[in-house]
């Protein structure tokens, strides 16, 4: 076994796109869920919003690429109010429940041959890149050092996509230090007490539910800035993932879903680079390569169900939190 | 009392509230709330059914009735969280009917709920902050620039601890709501619905779970807050409170208003004690069914043959064994 490999494979995941677009995914969902309270299931079709919106733009459109940016968060900030207007008056689990389905819908919409001149159905879209790529600072070459080294187009997906994570949990925090955040956790705990108070319970959860919405669509902006939009991506196990990544972190907090996608993502590289490896070397009996890199998969759900019973906090939240979980 | 000094021990009660004959729905000099048949239907059961009811202006009226007596249903559908199947009310002046809650909260008509609603995951000092009204860092854009909204929230904490001292909550005032007693998430859902500084403060059974000692304060409290021109509506069951403090008493039963008047005379009221203090109100439950050894006296006698008559089943007499009484099952 190559364990040099192997490690600087795992390590070059600490800063690769998927991380970045996961931790803003995760982040959109602290906002819906950790601070909220409102059970969103369906992340994978903001992002998925956000990552067609882009380009569509650009391809069908042929808008700028910060445009097709924008295109994406209004397209999302649509679904939140398509989604909330008949389903947040109702009890929590109503939207969860909604969620799902929705995200199904959207995903199928993009899967469908009807509009195959616009979304190329099942095999998705690509070369959007001219334009995301015309903007960039760097010059040409290869930098970095040991498995950090990327080509120009490679810092600069990097770059952008670690700027927008950095807004993004900028505004998150300056939100919930707010008499706003607060009226929000309120609702969390109980909508009836706070609508007692004299405030609007209906609108904050319909501006949650949009700003985070925001959010999981610039995740998926980030996802597809290097590769491709496919619409076998946003699945239903692209929103658990997105939820393994907040429980991990710590569910309200700002740095949580950070912390969750790189602890993930890490761990999920070096289980794909470690399993088959392991498989190839006769360490795991009865499986082929292919079969133990699917393995990893198996172990994430393992370890979603060991966060939720032994630390439901995540390993940021408030430890003092816990003894009140209902 | 620490630093309301207007409380008085001996309440001062307001009278000449109402015009004329003191019957149910009598016309008030002052009313704050005037409601018309009001009507809610759960099935087949009309848990409101209320013709005519007016509530006095900067008094405390105590709303009684028996268990299941269409209380709480009735401040549901006066604060808006629940949908009325007729009738129409005005509060101060405004046609209430229809406004969504969070609305007639805004209005200056506030209340608390019969089954706590603390908020757990907020600290005591952030549930207060909560129930101002009219802060700008509750908008979104505005919520992002601190210095917009840092002089109202500093105000808004003095303002806080002040009734949080008021209400002996001052040293909890870091802890999660969560961590408070039953009481004391009774006395701070009560301080958070002041922090809106309301017209009208309507109490879903204030005092249920409340010590004896903390009790006294807060009916001072409650006192205040008729000092400080606010007026007060609120449930309660135990009869000696509502003597001592209401101005007007309200009396419901199966959903209608079957007396009002001031407390003295509507205790008196047949109506009441037939619907509501029970003929029987001197006789110890404990000792009619045989749980606690006890003197079986003519009442005790009387009661038993009602009840054979009404249920048809023969009652022997018989002095019961003695045994120790039982402990309460549980008092939480
Ligand atoms: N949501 C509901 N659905 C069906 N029936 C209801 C509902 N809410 C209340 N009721 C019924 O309406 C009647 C009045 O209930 P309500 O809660 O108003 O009584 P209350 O006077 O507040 O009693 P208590 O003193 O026990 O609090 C009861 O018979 C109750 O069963
Ligand atoms: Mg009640």
């Amino acid at each position: 076994m190559d364990w040099g490999s192997i490690l600087s494979n795992t390590a070059s995941w600490l800063i690769s796109p998927e991380t970045i677009a996961y931790a803003l995914a995760a982040l959109g969902l602290a906002v819906h869920f950790g601070y909220g309270g409102l059970l969103n299931f369906g992340m994978a079709a903001f992002m998925a919003l956000g990552a067609y919106g882009y380009a569509i733009s650009i391809l069908t459109f042929g808008l700028p690429w910060w445009a097709g940016i924008i295109v994406g968060c209004l397209a999302s900030v649509v679904f939140a109010l398509i989604l909330g207007i008949p389903t947040l008056r109702l009890r929590a689990d109503y939207l969860a429940i909604t969620t799902i389905a929705a995200a199904e819908i959207v995903r199928l919409l993009f899967t469908t041959q009807v509009f195959d001149s616009v979304t190329n159905s099942a095999d998705g879209l690509g070369n959007y890149h001219a334009g995301f790529r015309a903007a960039n600072p760097f010059p040409e070459g290869t930098y970095g050092f040991g498995p950090w080294t990327y080509n120009e187009n490679g810092w600069w997906v990097r770059i952008f996509g670690i700027c927008l994570l950095a807004v993004a949990a900028l505004l998150v925090w300056l939100l919930m230090r707010s008499p706003w955040g607060r009226v929000l956790k309120g609702i969390r705990e109980d909508e009836d007490a706070v609508r007692a108070l004299g405030k609007n319970v209906f609108a904050y959860k319909m501006q949650a539910l949009m700003v985070g919405g925001v959010f999981g669509a610039l995740g998926g902006v980030v996802f597809a800035l290097p590769s491709a939009v496919v619409p076998s991506v946003y699945v239903t196990s692209l929103t658990f993932f997105i939820w393994t990544i907040l429980l991990l972190g710590g569910a309200a907090t700002v740095f949580g879903p950070l912390l969750g996608a790189v602890i993930f993502w890490v761990i999920m590289g070096f289980l794909s680079n470690v399993l088959p490896a392991l498989a190839s070397s006769g360490f795991l009996p009865f499986m082929s390569t292919t079969q133990a890199a699917t393995l990893r998969y198996i172990l994430v759900g393992l370890a979603l169900m060991l966060i939720v019973i032994f630390r439901p906090q995540g390993i940021l939240g408030n430890k003092k939190e816990l003894t009140f979980v209902k | 009392m620490s630093s309301s000094n207007a409380a008085p021990l001996k309440p001062v009660k307001s009278t000449g509230l109402h015009i004329g004959d003191a019957a149910p729905g009598v016309a008030k000099v002052d009313p704050i709330i005037i409601a018309d048949n009001v009507t809610r239907q759960f099935g087949g059961l009309k848990a409101v059914d209320v013709e005519h009811l007016e509530i006095p202006r900067n008094a405390i009226t105590a709303l009684i009735g028996p268990n299941g007596a269409g209380k709480t249903t009735l401040f549901n559908l006066l604060t808006g969280f629940d949908k009325p199947d007729t009738g129409t009310w005005v509060f101060d002046g405004k046609q209430l009917n229809g406004v969504p809650a969070f609305k007639v909260a805004r209005m200056g008509q506030v209340r608390t709920f019969q089954l706590t609603k603390a908020l757990g995951l907020l600290t005591v000092l952030e549930n207060m902050k909560l129930g101002s009204q009219k802060q700008k860092g509750e908008g979104i854009f505005a919520s992002l620039i601190k210095p917009l909204w840092n002089k109202q929230e500093e105000e808004i904490e003095e303002r806080a601890l002040d009734i949080l001292a008021r209400f002996k909550l001052d040293t909890k005032k870091d802890d999660f709501a969560a961590s408070l007693s039953g009481g004391q998430r009774k006395l701070l859902e009560m301080a958070r619905a002041l922090m809106s500084q309301p017209k009208l403060v309507m109490l879903d059974e204030p005092m249920a779970g409340v010590n004896p000692a903390l009790t006294q304060s807060l009916l001072e409290h409650i006192l205040d807050l008729k000092v400080q021109g606010m007026s007060v509506l609120f449930v309660e069951h135990d009869m000696q409170m509502v003597r001592h403090i209401a101005d007007w008493v309200v009396v419901m039963a199966e959903g209608r208003v079957v007396a009002e008047g001031p407390p003295e005379d509507v205790m008196q009221n047949p109506a009441v004690i037939d619907a509501y203090l029970g003929s029987h109100q001197d006789v110890d439950l404990g000792v009619v069914t045989g749980r606690i050894a006890g003197e079986i006296t003519s009442e005790v006698e009387d009661l038993l043959e009602e009840i054979d008559a009404e249920t048809g089943v023969e009652h022997e007499i018989e002095q019961p064994p003695v045994v120790a009484p039982e402990k309460d099952e549980d008092s939480k």
